[in-house]
């Protein structure tokens, strides 16, 4: 089942050094690397960072095929990206026909961006598999906080974002059983041209959104029904603490962030 | 006679190479004869439903064959959707996964995907409004508009409107009260009557499947430890009490009165059969 693959936003539960990590400890060193995929300039800077990367995978447990089908649903940006930068980069044309020029310049661009986006995706995924939406929800509400002092409303959006992540795998879980229904009564979602297959999934999106709804007024009714009534005054069953092996990840990714940066700046 | 559909050693691993892989089912060999009445009886999670959506294809195995009047079902796309109308599967709680604007519309989803003429189509859905006890009033209103009983006989109607040499249900009657389920099986019992139809009725009450069918197949953990008629599934009385199935009340009180001595048939599961059982013991007493 092609929709079951989809894994965004899932958590793959374990007991691994990355998955206790306290979850803003996470946060940062994420944030810090992304910064340094966007720092780094050439292989020896990008051969740093895949292997911080693969040290974090190894150490984390999680399956590198998990992370490899994570990246099928942007294989298409990827080709994309690729194509564009390949003619469009100004340079040492090396072939041209028509109006296309393919340049030196745009192939290194290119491969760059492509294993930028592909570290950037990992990266990310890598997060969620090891992190408890409710934990990531917290740690970003957590790191948030200052904002509550401008009247931005932190725990309104953290509570939004923990409800979409927690529905995201409920509602391809209710496609999958809608298509399946339809399926069974002869209903053809996988031949046909683009018109023919988009029309067929017109009977899908109404009794989706049709749940959904439903599912919200639940949701909210039960919310209701526990007293919830926002952020104010709420204390928490869990409070997040820092530990030594947190802040040293932290400073980790930072220093690697810095160095990269460095590097970078010296064109490596 | 031959088996109109059959699994050889079907296995399925659920989200295989991650870690939530689960095998639901583990070698199945399992058949249903042209014109059948076959019920599946398992514990929830036990895999009933995954071996159902292997019968017309909705899951793939991850190993094995699922055969359709002997051919492999995956042998062509052309043939997997072929034989998807001709094995009708009724999902559990199957309203929900209603979607047109008008119960008559819903019906007609299914033979229109047939290719069917308009006169055939309409023919089809008024007859099968019927069969499942519709009222024709109700045929122009939304299916979101219905109670849970209606909606689950628009679901069968539409299953129905098919026409499929096979019927499958899961569990048709689950959350509906007496009346209403007494309703349904007596429909599928016409259904399989009328149309000499093969049908694999999915449950997890004894007391339904003994009543209705004529051979029973027992899931446990993605396997079949038995199947066979009532009386010889419910011979192993123990064995489905371990495996958190009860047998029928009479077995039940049957097999108390066995250990407590007194000399009866072991095979008894209905209370016609009881009645028997016990005036027969009564007559040999008097007789010694
Ligand atoms: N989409 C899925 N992904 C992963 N595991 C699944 C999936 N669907 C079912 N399972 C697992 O496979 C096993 C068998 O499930 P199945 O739905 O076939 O059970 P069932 O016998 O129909 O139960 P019930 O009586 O509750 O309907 C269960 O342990 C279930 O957790
Ligand atoms: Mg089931």
């Amino acid at each position: 089942m092609a929709l079951r693959d989809i894994t965004l936003g899932q958590y793959f539960p374990g007991s691994s050094p990355i998955h206790t990590l306290d979850p803003r400890a996470k946060l940062v060193a994420m944030i810090c690397y992304i910064v340094a995929l966007f720092l780094g300039k050439w292989f020896v800077t990008y051969a740093i960072l895949l292997l911080a990367l693969a040290a974090v995978v190894k150490v984390s447990t999680v399956k590198p095929k998990a992370l490899v089908r994570g990246l099928k649903p942007v294989v298409f940006i990827l080709v994309f990206t690729a194509v564009l930068n390949i003619f469009y980069t100004p340079g040492e044309a090396l072939a041209s026909f028509w109006i296309f020029t393919v340049t030196k310049e745009g192939i290194l661009h290119a491969f760059f961006m492509v294993v930028r986006i592909i570290m950037l995706i990992t990266c990310t995924f890598l997060l969620t598999y090891t992190t408890s939406p409710l934990a990531l929800t917290d740690g970003l509400e957590s790191l948030m906080g200052p904002l509550k002092k401008i009247h931005v409303p932190v725990h309104e959006l953290s509570m939004m974002m923990s409800i979409a992540l927690r529905f995201i795998p409920t509602l391809i879980e209710e496609t999958d059983k809608i298509m399946s229904a339809q399926k069974a009564r002869g209903a053809d979602f996988d031949s046909g041209n683009l018109i023919q297959r988009a029309k067929a999934l017109i009977p899908l999106l109404v009794p989706l959104f049709i749940s959904a709804f439903r599912r919200a007024d639940e949701l909210a009714t039960a919310m209701e029904c526990r007293c919830y009534h926002g952020g104010e005054g709420r204390t928490r069953m869990k409070q997040l603490h820092y530990r030594p092996g947190d802040v040293l990840f932290m400073l980790g990714a930072l220093a690697l962030a810095v160095g990269i940066g460095v590097l970078g700046h010296w064109g490596l | 006679m031959a088996a109109i559909i059959e699994t050889k050693q079907l296995t399925h691993i659920y989200s295989q190479g991650t870690p939530f892989e689960h095998t639901a089912l583990d070698s199945v060999d399992f058949s249903a004869e042209r014109g059948e009445y076959l019920a599946v009886i398992g514990r929830t999670g036990s895999g009933k439903s995954t071996l159902i959506q292997h019968l017309n294809g909705l899951l793939k195995p991850t190993s094995g064959q699922v055969l359709f009047n002997g051919t492999d079902i995956w042998e062509s796309k052309d043939l997997t959707r072929q034989v998807r109308c001709q094995v009708g599967l009724v999902f559990q709680y199957p309203e929900y996964q209603l979607f047109e604007e008008t119960v008559y519309q819903d019906i007609a989803f299914g033979p229109k995907n047939m290719g069917l003429d308009a006169d055939e189509v309409d023919r089809r859905v008024k007859q099968s409004a019927r069969f499942v006890g519709l009222e024709p009033g109700v045929l122009e209103k939304s299916p979101f508009d219905l109670s849970g009983g209606q909606k689950r006989r628009v679901a069968i109607a539409g299953v129905i409107a098919m026409e499929p040499q096979v019927l499958v249900l899961d569990e048709p009657t689950a959350g509906l009260d007496p009346s209403g389920s007494a309703r349904i099986l007596d429909n599928i019992r016409t259904y399989h009557q009328e149309k000499n139809a093969c049908i694999i009725l999915v449950s997890h009450s004894m007391e339904e499947v003994a009543r209705e069918a004529e051979r029973l197949v027992v899931i446990h953990r993605g396997t079949i430890p038995f199947s066979g008629p009532p009386e010889a599934v419910f011979a192993h009385g123990e064995e489905l009490e371990t495996m958190g199935l009860g047998v029928p009340a009479m077995t039940r009180v049957f097999a108390r009165l066995r250990s407590m001595g007194v000399d009866l048939p072991a095979s008894v599961y209905t209370i016609p059969q009881a009645r028997e059982a016990v005036l027969s013991a009564l007559h040999r007493k008097e007789g010694t």
